[in-house]
């Protein structure tokens, strides 16, 4: 995968939980221009693994001399998200990849609702900058924990002025989304992004309104979960690897030397899909991408964010 | 890489001819003695020197002849230019994708200087010098899409991705083996492969468009198609198949060689990056059966080929009435030893 060399050129904490990031790249040079909800994923060596995490680009997607990501702290986060905090500082090299969109606008849409919970906000960043360059119709409707959490508000409001409407939960401040989608004219598509209980809501408040399907966007990055450890075998390659309990399959696939496909490396894309050949236990799947039967036949697995439970998991790599 | 550029025809005297230099960069498309369709994508890398994937895009002693043939081909049918509006970002990526590449390359020949967002963009071979402004649709004297398709041999179709698939919503069509833009424009993947023969049941298509729907900016992809068409014609369209159609009929054992014409596709397949579209690309290489025969390997092969064809794709390929007489030229070239495994030419 083609991968770009950048440098950390600043860092600043924006609330109490998110730091904004700024990268240029290491030759001085452009970076790529992008489209409105792309994303990178930032390689990080965290004492000799490596762990890469996919962020949202923040700019706008024409001012190409630097990239801009945002990063929440998890707690019981794997150590990515701590990382990016609390060991990358100004003037650190910083390896990522070319901008990948799994959160399209739809170019052919009358009218758009931006819906985002917290950090959720930052592939609308992007969105609202091409939004706004189309001279598209669109709301964006944010909401967050209380005021010192609601990161890039200021800035929002520069850029959407009248189309912001922020709730603040610790004000009372609700976003009724029976009433924000039940009231909306044909043609118009939605978009949200933010926790899962939130993504959970829009889509079917959207679908019990009778939204049709390929109107409804969401982008929810899983981290892998942590689990317990478990064996896998590569039929191809012909070895067992022991896949330890705070990482990913993919990753135990990668520090054995095979090399395996991947792109958002968040359970989204469905690149990095594996063919199971047997299995004597059950596979956990944690991705947004295999349809439920697909789940069900166990005979395909996403490495980035699935795990299994069995002594015997065969794969075709 | 040509730096002269020849003068001649692709229709009516059909002047069009290969120097030995283009015979031995063709490129043949068969490793394997026999064909069976199939989604042979591989990554567009950098090829050999002097191969016909040196380069990006390439730029060969037919440069100036094609661009020209092209130019007849719109003027009589300005509808084989179509873009559909919510493609206006793909045409701006269009048109800096194929500035960038041929300046860059073949700097001889092509430049492009950039002042903020003023350009200016020379096509020596083709004697244009145009400043304008990145963005503004205004400043060009047509629209950008048409503006470089018309500068670049091959024809160009950009795809919208939405609803998990590609809608070809755009496309400047002059060198087609026998299908439309007017007819396809708007169609989705699964729409406009529906007559492809057997390639359905394979699950080929679903798993290409699988692939293509990750296709990533800065990594593109190539593949190669082929059929086979009478005298050196780019414009094979079903809206002149009157002007072509008929030639089937002139095909015998005498001139089977002169006439009948191996027809390559090299597809490429971008990712634009501010718009989020693919761009798709296919260069024409012509060739007739007398001047790949320069190589014994390849005429064998190519009888091997033929002589194995599914009757489904002779037929799909518009092959049926004439392909006797192409395998039966061809034998005389083939002694049965075994080849090794593929597309060389010595």
């Amino acid at each position: 995968m083609s991968m770009i060399n950048a440098i950390v050129a600043a860092v600043e904490q924006v609330t109490p939980l998110v730091k904004h990031f700024t990268f240029v790249k290491e030759d001085g040079s452009k970076l790529p221009p992008f489209s409105g909800g792309s994303h990178v994923v930032v390689s990080m060596d965290i004492g000799g693994r490596v762990h890469r995490n996919p962020y949202s680009l923040m700019g706008s997607p024409e001012a190409t001399d630097a990239y801009h990501i945002s990063v929440r702290k998890q707690e019981n986060s794997r150590g990515g998200s701590v990382f990016m905090h609390e060991h990358v500082t100004v003037g650190m090299p910083i390896k990522i990849t070319y901008p990948v969109n799994l959160f399209s606008l739809a170019k052919k849409g009358h009218k758009h609702i931006l819906i985002a919970g917290g950090i959720g906000i930052t592939p609308f960043m992007s969105q609202i900058a091409d939004l706004n360059r189309l001279g598209a119709d669109y709301e964006m409707h944010y909401a967050f924990r209380s005021p010192e959490h609601g990161a890039f508000v200021e800035q929002l409001k520069k850029s959407c002025s009248s189309r912001l409407h922020c709730y603040i939960d610790s004000q009372g401040e609700q976003l009724d989304f029976k009433a924000l989608l039940g009231d909306q004219p044909l043609g118009t598509h939605v978009y949200v992004c933010g926790p899962s209980s939130m993504v959970t809501v829009v889509l079917e408040t959207a679908r019990n309104l009778g939204w049709p399907e390929r109107h409804i966007h969401n982008e929810q990055f899983l981290s892998p979960p942590v689990g317990e450890p478990f064996n896998i075998q590569l039929a191809k390659s012909n070895i067992e690897i022991q896949v330890p309990a705070d990482m990913s399959m993919l990753e135990a696939i990668e520090a054995a030397g095979v090399e395996a496909d991947y792109l958002c490396r968040g359970g989204v894309c469905g690149r990095c899909e594996l063919q199971v050949l047997e299995t004597d236990g059950a596979i956990l799947h944690n991705d947004h991408f295999l349809t439920d039967s697909e789940k069900v036949s166990c005979k395909k697995i996403m490495p980035c964010v699935s795990r299994a439970n069995g002594k015997r998991l065969l794969l075709d790599l | 890489m040509a730096s002269t550029f020849k003068k001649e025809t692709f229709r009516e005297d059909y002047t069009y001819s290969n120097s030995a230099e283009a015979i031995k960069r063709f490129p043949f498309p068969f490793p394997e003695d026999q064909y069976m369709y199939s989604v042979n994508i591989e990554p567009h890398v950098k090829g050999k020197v002097g191969s016909v994937c040196e380069f990006t895009f390439d730029v060969d002693e037919h440069y100036v002849a094609e661009c020209l043939d092209k130019k007849i081909t719109l003027e009589q049918d300005p509808g084989r230019y179509q873009a559909l509006p919510h493609m206006m970002d793909a045409q701006w990526d269009f048109l800096e994708l194929t500035m960038e590449s041929l300046s860059q390359d073949y700097p001889q020949h092509f430049s492009l200087n950039k002042n903020g967002s003023v350009w200016t963009w020379e096509n020596k071979p083709l004697g244009i010098k145009d400043t304008f402004t990145f963005g503004d649709s205004s400043t060009l004297a047509m629209e950008p899409f048409d503006y470089m398709g018309r500068q670049v041999q091959g024809d160009f179709v950009l795809l919208d991705h939405r609803e998990e698939t590609l809608f070809a919503d755009a496309g400047i069509v002059t060198s087609q083996a026998d299908w439309s833009l007017a007819f396809n424009v708007g169609m989705s993947w699964r729409e406009w492969h529906g007559p492809v023969p057997r390639a359905t049941e394979l699950g080929v298509m679903d798993r290409a468009l699988k692939h293509l729907l990750n296709l990533q900016f800065g990594s593109p992809v190539r593949r190669l198609n082929w059929t086979m068409t009478i005298n050196p014609r780019l414009d094979t369209s079903p809206e002149n198949y009157p002007q072509w159609g008929g030639d089937r009929n002139a095909v015998n054992a005498d001139n089977v060689s002169d006439l009948v014409h191996l027809r390559v596709e090299l597809q490429t397949l971008f990712r634009l990056p501010r718009s989020n579209a693919i761009m798709f690309s296919i260069r024409c290489y012509l060739i007739n059966l007398k001047d790949l025969s320069t190589y014994s390997r390849w005429a064998k092969r190519l009888h091997r080929v033929q002589k194995t064809m599914h009757p489904d794709l002779i037929e799909y390929k518009g092959m049926t009435k004439f392909h006797p007489l192409v395998v039966d030229w061809l034998a005389k070239f083939d002694d049965g030893a075994a080849l090794d495994v593929g597309t060389h030419a010595e």
